[in-house]
């Protein structure tokens, strides 16, 4: 018999971090670094760190730009938090903004509530496409949350099967 | 973290910087823009040589630019890709209006 082992839930967190910052712009390449370093630890593929660090990214630039509605405020923040369960990385990210309506059209491909700032609409499919699992909590008013999932050492054996 | 913008005859040269999010499209965007209704330029180049880093809103820059220039035949070029940067095109369909070379 297979056994399947759940790593979601029931495995131990071995290390963690939480960070809290200003919801500016400048802040988006600091948010991703932090987790590319803090990841380190688990010996990722340069591959693995830079999808990572793209979807971190993503869900920062979200946060300052749509939570927050690029509004440069002190009490606006940006809250992250990174947690190490054996080789699982999980990551999540917060704002206090508006949140979202409809949380599935803005996770559609291409749509965009910011057309005019050239937004792409591709953020969600990219936090998606670069990590394991992705959970979007939302609610008008109060906020969203984004908690995303990779796990280290495998990507490398993934992407020999697209090949 | 200065991007470079030079014109060579119809074509908008623009030397993509190290890491491109949101905190610097937006200035890109507009330095292109500038460049490609003051110039009258027909053609933009991205050359991402010194890219290791991009984001969705990599994306938004080559699709707003094209926008602009498409309409009057122009077309977008994309030199120097990386395998990062190629993934991300590939990912967002945009190979099919960019021509990497």
């Amino acid at each position: 018999m297979i056994e399947i082992v759940n790593w979601k839930q029931g495995t131990q967190v071995t290390n963690e971090m939480k960070l809290e910052f200003r919801a500016v712009s400048d802040n988006e390449a600091f948010a991703r670094t932090a987790v590319a370093a803090f990841v380190a630890q688990l010996n990722p593929t340069l591959e693995e760190i830079s999808d990572i660090k793209t979807a971190v990214s993503e869900a920062v630039t979200n946060a300052i730009i749509h939570g927050y509605d690029g509004e440069n405020r002190e009490e606006n923040k940006v809250w992250l938090s990174c947690m190490i369960k054996s080789d699982v990385l999980e990551v999540e990210i917060s704002d206090r903004g508006i949140g979202i309506e409809n949380i599935e059209k803005a996770m559609e491909p291409l749509y965009t509530s910011k057309p005019e700032l050239e937004r792409s609409g591709m953020g969600f499919s990219f936090m998606e496409a670069f990590m394991d699992d992705l959970e979007v909590i939302s609610e008008v008013g109060q906020g969203t949350t984004i908690h995303m999932v990779k796990k280290i050492g495998i990507t490398s054996w993934i992407v020999n099967e697209e090949l | 973290m200065e991007e470079e913008f030079k014109v060579i005859d119809n074509y908008l040269m623009i030397r993509m910087p190290n890491e491109i999010d949101h905190h610097h499209s937006v200035d890109i965007s507009r330095t292109a823009d500038k460049y490609i209704m003051d110039e009258n330029v027909g053609n933009v180049v991205f050359d991402f040589e010194r890219t290791t880093f991009m984001d969705s809103s990599g994306i938004g820059i080559i699709v707003g630019r094209y926008k602009k220039i498409s309409c009057f035949g122009g077309k977008v070029f994309a030199i120097n890709v990386g395998n990062r940067v190629r993934r991300i095109l590939m990912l967002s369909g945009l190979h099919n209006i960019v021509e990497i070379m």
